[in-house]
């Protein structure tokens, strides 16, 4: 009788608008997922998928519209009452708290729900044995949260979110930090709660994983849905075409690799043992050498150790032919090496600050007049340049790096360390978190380096992202140099088989 | 729990300093090891354990809270003011503790507004209220020392549990305040580890906007905190009064050093979201050993204020060492599991 009921039941939003001061994030946006379904909101960033979610979770309350769960019409939800009424989001950050035990963390929101005033342990331990059960997922309860990997939080976050009484579950970009194996195991969670006649919203911009694993589909665009109906209506480009708004080629770009007699750079036997071991090779000027395995091989660690990062145990690093001794990032600048780490928000940026001012930041001695102070007219021209230079989309460059998207802030970061003009960049994960349209023009902006001589070691493990752009690809396993690809031996498939 | 993680336990490093503080006292000075010196060490240790209490509860939650001594001066010297001008019946005991610790929360509630119903950060907020409530403190109710306090709290002051009295030794004396420390310390204790209120405070500690995420009402449990802590230093406040005998505007300000570091060196992250009560009473403890037996040690008494503060820094490098540590460890990993 229950699940009759669901099957039939509908859960979604009718005309929902919402600005925020002049702008519209959201206009009219209508969407309709049914109990037992997987379906998909897709779009760029800034297109009005978050807004979405928080509208959904309580978060935000919409200007007009109505939020519709099965028989109920709301013209808005509180954070307590999205949750009553089964309304779980897993954001991407999986908002769990680090300080609690596993346990604590999936048991908590019960116990809120119940309106509990006590807490035992064993109350919580079983509430979180069984919701682990439920997703097959088995893992220690009394391990704080800090101490678990990123993919078992993703898996805790689904957890809790699925053990109340969920009808609708939201997740947003789940995918983004996960391993294949690990995004493997996630589609088997999801198609679990699909068969519990949950209404599943999967919020992503890869086209791929979209195609796998939804049923149907609303693509938004500019806070407008643009394409809405049955996943198999649409072919991959045409998703992307309703995305961006324009066609989209995901054909290889690297530019054509010049005969040269001498390398930037040499690796030459390279050990941190365990971590990694023997790794030699080599780069030349303009190449864009690829770096991928799996998690914990030692790929982020090679390359950190490269820009003196990460200590080396035996082997030697050349610079131009010459012998280096890399052991901090300075000296690693100062032989010509840049580095851009994987986490730009955290790590690369000072988010509250101009756009200028961290166009600059890392050249900031090149700026000084006669009197050894920095010139301002130095300092707005150059961060002029780099603006036109990497397409860096803003009105104003006085404006907190927080005011541009992913993309423009990835620019940010990349512009910075051109500015520094350095022999051989190190790239690692260059576009995550990035949408298809960015991902494309920062694939561009190192393609056009790489043309003017600049040498690249791009570590990643985005396959197509790896193929579109680089002359090799090495893959590393157990911290070995498993196995080198060149153009020719490059394919998808041979990819991931070497990987997995 | 496996064995190296209980020796990281701050808990278990407090225990293992104060014996080896306790050994080095008692050889330098062999009448120290008596049962008349431990019973000192809780009769110093009772007020600040209250406030500390009250101040753990804070920390954990990611907030921190200075105006606690004002309040509880406040809330004491108040009570006192208020017994002798509306003549109560100055042999109760009751009348004057209850009203303190009602002026407590009252003062808390101020503070709940300013910081959970306006969203100022923690420090400045008590730091202005604080302000405010001595400056009212003084304009309102009074500037004079009382010397002769409400009999009834006079009395309590000497109201021992166990006197212990012989030719050789010197008076060891237990307060009857042991009791009802040791329920309130077990209470605060079960407070935070099992009840919903409790946990929201961990919660909270460990990042706000998630704890809201859950549905938990960040406000709501940040305004029980304050007005808590309000309560506690009120009950602090008016035991201090009664144990000194006196009553004085001017006492207590400047115990926050004190109070804060014991709770830190307990284990308490000053970013919020750990914290132990246990810890807490070891801190406290550690603190009065130092404090008052510095000068067996022969160091002059005018270095203690210096050596709580040393101490202080000692607890936050500490924490601020294996803080990034931890993070170096899972650095490698974390940046794996980005890029992925």
């Amino acid at each position: 009788m229950r699940s009759n009921d669901l099957i039939t039941t509908e859960y979604g939003v009718e005309n929902i608008v919402k600005s925020f001061g002049g702008a519209k994030a959201l206009s009219g946006v209508s969407l309709s997922v049914s109990g037992g379904q997987i379906h998909c909101i897709a779009g760029e960033n800034g297109s009005g998928k978050s807004t979405l979610i928080k509208i959904m979770s309580g978060v935000h309350a919409p200007d007009s519209g109505l939020i519709r769960l099965g028989e109920k019409v709301f013209s808005g939800l509180s954070p307590r009452e999205a949750v009553h009424e089964g309304v779980q989001v897993i954001f991407q950050d999986f908002s769990l708290l680090a300080n609690l035990t596993v346990a604590e963390n999936i048991a908590l929101p019960t116990f809120i729900s119940r309106d509990s005033r006590f807490i035992n342990k064993k109350d919580t331990f079983n509430i979180a044995k069984t919701a682990l059960e439920l997703i097959e997922f088995d893992i220690d309860v009394n391990l704080p949260v800090a101490e678990i990997s990123i993919a078992s939080k993703q898996l805790v976050a689904i957890a809790r979110a699925t053990n109340l009484d969920v009808k609708m579950l939201f997740m947003d970009e789940p995918t983004t930090a996960l391993t294949r194996k690990e995004i493997a195991r996630l589609f088997k969670v999801i198609e679990q709660l699909k068969a519990r006649n949950v209404a599943i919203v999967f919020v992503s911009h890869k086209i791929d994983e979209i195609q796998e694993i939804c049923n149907t589909i609303t693509v938004l665009r500019n806070g407008e849905v643009v394409a809405d109906g049955k996943m198999g209506d649409f072919t991959r480009n045409q998703i992307s075409q309703a995305m961006l708004g324009q066609d989209l080629l995901e054909t290889r770009i690297a530019p054509k690799l010049g005969k040269s007699g001498s390398n930037i750079l040499e690796v030459k036997k390279l050990s941190t043992r365990p971590t990694f071991s023997d790794i030699s090779f080599t780069i030349a000027p303009g190449e864009i050498l690829g770096i991928t395995g799996l998690l914990g091989s030692g790929r982020t660690e090679l390359a950190e150790a490269i820009f003196g990062r990460y200590p080396v145990d035996t082997g030697e690093i050349a610079v131009d032919g010459k012998s280096v001794a890399l052991n901090s990032s300075s000296a690693a600048l100062a032989a010509g090496i840049g580095y851009v780490p994987p986490d730009r928000l955290t790590q690369g940026l000072f988010l509250e600050q101009s756009i200028l001012r961290n166009l600059v930041a890392v050249g900031i001695n090149s700026y000084r007049n006669a009197w050894g102070l920095l010139s301002k007219k130095r300092v707005k021209d150059a961060g002029n340049k780099w603006i036109s230079d990497l397409h860096i989309k803003t009105d104003n460059s006085l404006n907190p790096v927080t005011s541009l998207s992913g993309g423009n802030q990835q620019r940010v970061v990349l512009a910075k360390w051109f500015a520094l003009d350095p022999r051989l960049m190190i790239l690692n994960g260059p576009t995550v978190g990035v949408d298809i349209g960015s991902k494309r023009e920062i694939l561009e902006i190192i393609r056009d380096r790489a043309q003017s001589g600049m040498a690249f070691l791009v570590v990643s493990d985005d396959i197509p992202e790896l193929m579109q752009i680089c002359h090799r690809v090495l893959i590393i396993k157990n911290g070995k140099l498993e196995r080198e690809f060149n153009e020719a031996q490059m394919t998808e498939d041979a990819l991931y088989k070497e990987l997995s | 729990m496996n064995f190296k993680r209980l020796f990281r336990r701050s808990e278990t490093i407090l225990i293992f300093a104060i014996i080896v503080l306790s050994s080095i006292i008692g050889i330098k000075s062999p009448s120290f090891l008596s049962i008349a010196s431990i019973f000192d060490i809780f009769r110093s240790s009772i007020v600040q354990l209250i406030f500390a209490l009250g101040v753990l509860i804070v920390i954990v939650s990611g907030g921190i809270d200075i105006s606690f001594p004002t309040i509880g001066i406040f809330s004491g010297y108040t009570a006192v003011v208020l017994m002798q001008r509306l003549e109560l019946n100055p042999n109760s005991l009751i009348v004057p503790l209850v009203a303190s610790v009602i002026i407590g929360v009252a003062l808390g509630a101020v503070n709940a507004l300013v910081i959970a119903g306006f969203g100022i950060p923690t420090l400045i907020a008590t730091l202005g209220t604080a302000g405010i409530f001595r400056g009212c403190m003084l304009s309102f109710v009074g500037i004079t020392f009382i010397s002769e306090i409400p009999v009834g709290l006079d009395n309590f002051a000497t109201a021992d549990l166990i006197r212990i009295e012989s030719p050789t030794a010197p008076l060891a004396r237990l307060h009857i305040l042991i009791i009802p420390i040791t329920l309130l310390t077990i209470g605060i204790s079960f407070l935070l580890r099992r009840t919903m209120f409790g946990r929201s405070v961990y919660a909270l500690g460990g990042g706000s906007e998630s704890a809201r995420r859950l549905g938990i009402s960040t406000r709501r449990v940040q305004a029980k905190i304050y007005m808590l802590v309000g309560g506690l230093s009120g009950f602090a406040g008016i035991l201090f009064v009664s144990l000194q005998r006196k009553a004085s505007p001017y006492d207590l300000a400047g115990s926050e050093l004190d109070v804060i570091a014991a709770v830190v060196l307990g284990g308490a992250s000053i970013m919020g979201g750990y914290g132990t009560v246990f810890g807490t009473v070891l801190g406290v403890l550690l603190i009065n050993l130092i404090k008052g037996n510095l000068i067996l040690l022969g160091v002059s008494s005018s270095w203690q204020r210096a050596a709580v503060g040393v101490l202080l820094l000692i607890g936050i490098t500490v924490q601020a060492i294996t803080e990034s540590k931890k993070v170096r460890k899972r650095r490698v990993s974390t940046n794996e599991e980005v890029v992925a």
